[in-house]
C-alpha cells in the first residue's frame, strides 16, 4: 500500500449526479427536499462540508431569533420590506418565492425540536396549528436557539443518511464540462484531516458556502480578529468559486455594515424592537430625529418614509454623529428595562433580565463576554453602538451574490429573470442558495433553508432531464491537484532556504496575505479607516494592489493541512473583494450611503443607476467585465412606501 | 474512503449533568483563569471516544489534539492552534465531554477576570456568568424540546407528488403561505 504523505496526496475521484457543497442552513434545507423528491429515481447524492453540520455555517453558534416569518403577513408585503430596506433594487421574483416557502421550514424546525417563544395562552400550540408566536418584529419571532442549527442539522443528516455526508473536506474549485464552457462538470477540494484530494464530477451542485467575513480589516486585530460579526469561517467561497467558474455575480458592490453592540458585536434587534431601547448621543439626543434632514442633502430622503427607512440611511445618521465629535453612540438599555418593569411582578422582572442575557447567550456570547469583562450589566449601565467593517453577504440584510434564474410563475416575471432551472446560475447544471443568491437579501435562517430546499426541486428536475449526459472535466486530474496543493509544494520546496520558517522571500503565509488583502480594502475600497469613504482614484490604487495581491497568491505556502485551509480561504477573499471592488468602480452613484459613500458620487441617481451591476470573472485572463442589467417592479407600491421605490427604473 | 462521520456525539445524562454542574459551580469559585484554552489536568484527548470531540466539532479547524506533546508540552491533550481566528462561538465548550474547555476573552479588548461558561445539557443550558467585580449570574435556558437525535425529517409528512416536479408554488410538503396575488401589477 503507497504511503500518502503531506507533499503526495491520495487522489479520490467519485462521479454522483448532485453534490451539495456546504453545510449551513441552505444546505440542509436542500438535503431535506431533495431526498424526498429524489425517491426511488437512482440519484445519488453527495454532501461536502469544510466543517462538522451540527456546527457549521451562519447559525453554528444558535440564534436568539427566527428572523424571516410570514405568518399574518402576505408575501407582498415582504417583498416591500426587502426593497425598502435595500434601497429600492431587489430580484422580486426570488424575494416572493422565499417568502411563499419560509414558513413551511420553520414548521419544520419546530416539529423536530426548535423552541419557538410562543404568546401567553398559545404555548401548547404549534405553529402550524395556529399557535401565536412572540414577534420582537413584523417579521421576527423569539426562540431558544441555542441548537437550532443541531436540531436542523440534525434531521438534514438523516434525510440524506451518514454514508453520503463528506465532512471535513474543502471544495475549492468547480470544473466546466470538456465540451461545454457554460456547464459545471466538476468540483474538487481536499481533506483538512487526512493526505487526501477529492475530484467530484456530477451532473448539477449546489454552491452554498456562505458569505465573506474578515474581507475587510476588523475594528479588533488582535485576538479579536475572530471575533467577527458574521462567522469568521465565512471565507466568500460562493461568489469566489463561482465566479471563477464564470457565473455572472450581481449588486456586489452591495455590504452590510451591522450597527452592533461595539467589540461583542451583540445584536440589537431585540434591544430595539422588543425591549423598546432607544439610542442616543454622548449627550443624551435622540440623534436619528435630530439628523433627519440632512437626508434630503443627496437625495437620500426618497429612500425614507418617516422613521421607515433603509438600514444603511439608519447608519448614515449615526455616522454623522460619530464624525462631527458626538459620540460614542450608546444604547439606553437601563431605561428600557427600567419601563418594561414598571407593570411587572419581581419574576416578571426576573425573567425580563434572563431574557436580555438569553438573546445574546443564544447567538452571540461574545457580547456577555465583554459585558462580564467591563462589569455591565445591561439594567443598570448603558452600552455602547459601534458600525462595524463591512461584510458582503446575501442572507442577513445584504444582497451582494450570483445571478440566479427564478421561477417562472410569477405575476409579470420578465424573461431576463427566469432561464431553465428555479436557482440556476448562467453556469448551467451550477445551483445556488442562501448567502449566494444575490439580490434578495433578508432571508436569514429560514428564508436560507427554504431556497437550499427550492434549489433541490430544480437540482432534482435537472438530474433527470440529463439521466443520460456523463460529465467530463476540462482539466486533468493532474493539473487540479498540482493548483490545489500549489502551496504545499512552495513549502516544501523553499522552506529550508531560511531559518525562520514565517519569513521567506520565496513565499507568503496565508495570514500576511489575509493581511495585505484587508489594508488595501480597509484603506481604499471604504473600510473603517475612511469612514466609508472612496472615490475612482482610491480604487484605482486599489486595483493595482489587488492585482498584485492576486499574482502573488500563486506563492502562498502551507506548512500543513490547516494552512492549506486557510490559503484556500484567502484566496477565495481575494476574488470576492476585487468583485466588490469592481462592482463600487463601476456604479458611480452612492445607493447605499451608511455602507459606502462614492464620495465623487454622491447622490442616489435612479435615473440612471435604479438597476443591478453583473459582473463576470475570466480566470484564465484575470479580467472583470461589468455591466447593467434591468430591475422591473412585479409587486404594487404602496402608499407608505419611500417615494423612491415608486421612481421608474433606469432605462438600461 | 471518506472524512469523518458523526454518528454518536459526547453527551451527558441529565443526573449526571446537574452532579457536575453543581461541582463546576464549586470549583468556579476556586479556580482562576488562565490564558489558555484546554485545562490540562481535565483534557484527556478524548481518549476513550471515537473522536476528539472539539477537533470534530469547531467550524473553524482551530482545536488540535497534541498526540505526543511535541508542540504544547502537554501528550494527548488538545490546544487551540489559532485563536485569534476563534469566533467565541462556544462550541467546542458545549460538547467537551470533561468540561475542559473555557474561554478567556480576546486578550485585545476585554478586561481580565470574567468568564462565561456553559454546561449544556440534553433538554437545556446553564450558564454560569461571572464578571470581572465578582458579582455572578445564572441562567438556564431550554435547547430543544425533543430528545437529542429523534428529529424525523420526514415523520408524517406527505410522499413528493412528480405531477409538482414543474410546479413552483409547492414543495414536497405542500405548506404553501397563501398568497395574494392581486398585490402583483401585472394582475
Amino acid at each position: 500500500m503507497t504511503e500518502f504523505e503531506f507533499g503526495n496526496p491520495q487522489i479520490v475521484e467519485e462521479e454522483v449526479d448532485i453534490l451539495i457543497i456546504g453545510g449551513g442552513m441552505s444546505a440542509c434545507g436542500c438535503a431535506f427536499e431533495i431526498m424526498q423528491w429524489a425517491k426511488n429515481k437512482d440519484l445519488n447524492i453527495k454532501l461536502v462540508d469544510k466543517a462538522a453540520m451540527h456546527r457549521s455555517g451562519a447559525v453554528a453558534q444558535g440564534l436568539s431569533a427566527i428572523n424571516t416569518y410570514m405568518g399574518e403577513n402576505d408575501p407582498s408585503d415582504y417583498v416591500r420590506y426587502v426593497r425598502g430596506d435595500l434601497m429600492g433594487i431587489i430580484r422580486e421574483d426570488l424575494v416572493y418565492d422565499v417568502g411563499r416557502h419560509v414558513d413551511d421550514s420553520v414548521h419544520n424546525f419546530e416539529q423536530w425540536g426548535l423552541p419557538i417563544w410562543k404568546q401567553s395562552g398559545d404555548e401548547d400550540r404549534l405553529l402550524s396549528e395556529g399557535g401565536k408566536p412572540v414577534r420582537s418584529g413584523r417579521w421576527q419571532i423569539m426562540i431558544n436557539g441555542e441548537s437550532y442549527k443541531w436540531i436542523v442539522a440534525e434531521a438534514a443528516r438523516k434525510a440524506l443518511g451518514v454514508d453520503n455526508i463528506n465532512e471535513h473536506v474543502f471544495i475549492v474549485q468547480l470544473i466546466t464540462d470538456a465540451k461545454d464552457p457554460g456547464r459545471v462538470a466538476g468540483a474538487a477540494g481536499f481533506s483538512v484531516r487526512e493526505n487526501k484530494v477529492f475530484i467530484y464530477s456530477f451532473k448539477s451542485c449546489l454552491l452554498a458556502a456562505g458569505g465573506a467575513v474578515n474581507v475587510f480589516r476588523p475594528r479588533s486585530v488582535g485576538e479579536g480578529t475572530g471575533r467577527a460579526w458574521y462567522p469568521v469561517w465565512n471565507a466568500g467561497s460562493t461568489y469566489a468559486i463561482a465566479a471563477e467558474c464564470g457565473a455572472h455575480l450581481t449588486l456586489m458592490e452591495n455590504r452590510f455594515v451591522p450597527a452592533r453592540f461595539k467589540d461583542g458585536y451583540g445584536p440589537v434587534g431585540a434591544w430595539f424592537l422588543l425591549f423598546k431601547a432607544q439610542a442616543m448621543n454622548a449627550f443624551g439626543e435622540d440623534y436619528q430625529a435630530n439628523n433627519y434632514s440632512i437626508l434630503a442633502d443627496h437625495g437620500y430622503d426618497e429612500y425614507a418614509s418617516g422613521p421607515k427607512m433603509g438600514t444603511c440611511l439608519r447608519n448614515h445618521l449615526m455616522m454623522k454623529e460619530i464624525r462631527e465629535g458626538r459620540g460614542p453612540i450608546f444604547i439606553d438599555t437601563p431605561t428600557a428595562m427600567a419601563k418594561l418593569a414598571e407593570t411587572m411582578t419581581p419574576q416578571e422582572i426576573k425573567h425580563l433580565e434572563a431574557e436580555a442575557w438569553e438573546d445574546f447567550l443564544d447567538m452571540t456570547i461574545g457580547q456577555c463576554g465583554v459585558w462580564a469583562g467591563e462589569n455591565i450589566e445591561p439594567d443598570k449601565e448603558m452600552s455602547e453602538l459601534m458600525p462595524t467593517e463591512p461584510y458582503l453577504l446575501g442572507s442577513h440584510a445584504g444582497c451582494a451574490g450570483i445571478w440566479c434564474s427564478g421561477p417562472e410563475d410569477l405575476p409579470g416575471t420578465p424573461d431576463h429573470y427566469h432561464w431553465e432551472y428555479n436557482r440556476m446560475t448562467t453556469v448551467k447544471g451550477l445551483f445556488t442558495a442562501g448567502d449566494g443568491v444575490g439580490a434578495s437579501g433578508h432571508k436569514f435562517s429560514s428564508g436560507s433553508h427554504a431556497e437550499g430546499r427550492i434549489a433541490a426541486k430544480s437540482m432534482v428536475k435537472f438530474a433527470l432531464d440529463n439521466k443520460d449526459w456523463k460529465p467530463e472535466l476540462s482539466r486533468t486530474v493532474g493539473d487540479i491537484v498540482e493548483e490545489i496543493y500549489r502551496p504545499v509544494r512552495t513549502y516544501l520546496e523553499y522552506k529550508d532556504y531560511t531559518t525562520a520558517i514565517d519569513v521567506n522571500p520565496h513565499y507568503i503565509t496565508p495570514k500576511m496575505f489575509q493581511f495585505r488583502l484587508q489594508k488595501i480594502m480597509d484603506e481604499y475600497v471604504a473600510g473603517v479607516s475612511t469612514w466609508y469613504q472612496t472615490n475612482a482614484k482610491m480604487l484605482d490604487i486599489a486595483e493595482k494592489k489587488l492585482e498584485m495581491l492576486r499574482e502573488d497568491s500563486l506563492q502562498m505556502r502551507a506548512k500543513d493541512l490547516h494552512e492549506l485551509l486557510r490559503a484556500w480561504e484567502n484566496y477565495h477573499r481575494l476574488i470576492t473583494a476585487y468583485a466588490h471592488m469592481k462592482h463600487i468602480q463601476f456604479r458611480e452613484e452612492t445607493r447605499y450611503p451608511g455602507y459606502y459613500y462614492r464620495m465623487d458620487f454622491q447622490n442616489i441617481d435612479d435615473e440612471n443607476w435604479k438597476c443591478f451591476v453583473n459582473s463576470k470573472f475570466d480566470r484564465e485572463t484575470g479580467e472583470w467585465t461589468v455591466w447593467k442589467e434591468p430591475y422591473v417592479q412585479m409587486i404594487k407600491y404602496a402608499d407608505d412606501e419611500p417615494i423612491g421605490i415608486s421612481n421608474p427604473a433606469a432605462h438600461v | 474512503m471518506n472524512g469523518q462521520k458523526a454518528d454518536s456525539l459526547p453527551k451527558i445524562t441529565e443526573l449526571a449533568f446537574c452532579v457536575v454542574f453543581q461541582l463546576i459551580l464549586q470549583q468556579s469559585k476556586e479556580i482562576e483563569l488562565i490564558p489558555t484554552y484546554v485545562l490540562t489536568d481535565k483534557c484527556d484527548g478524548c481518549i476513550g471516544q471515537e473522536k476528539t470531540a472539539c477537533m470534530y466539532i469547531c467550524p473553524h479547524d482551530l482545536m488540535l489534539l497534541d498526540n505526543d506533546g511535541s508542540v504544547t508540552g502537554h501528550a494527548m491533550k488538545a490546544f487551540n492552534q489559532e485563536p485569534e481566528q476563534c469566533w467565541e462561538c462556544y462550541a467546542c465548550v458545549k460538547i467537551c465531554p470533561q468540561q475542559a474547555i473555557e474561554i478567556r476573552h480576546y486578550a485585545d479588548v476585554v478586561p481580565l477576570g470574567a468568564s462565561v461558561q456553559p454546561l449544556r445539557g440534553s433538554e437545556s443550558i446553564m450558564w454560569s456568568i461571572k464578571f470581572r467585580n465578582g458579582n455572578r449570574k445564572r441562567f438556564e435556558f431550554p435547547i430543544r424540546t425533543t430528545p437529542e437525535g429523534s428529529a424525523e425529517p420526514y415523520a408524517n409528512k406527505p410522499s413528493a407528488d412528480f405531477n409538482d416536479i414543474d410546479n413552483h408554488s409547492v414543495l414536497f410538503t405542500k405548506g404553501t403561505h397563501s398568497c395574494d396575488m392581486s398585490q402583483f401589477i401585472q394582475n
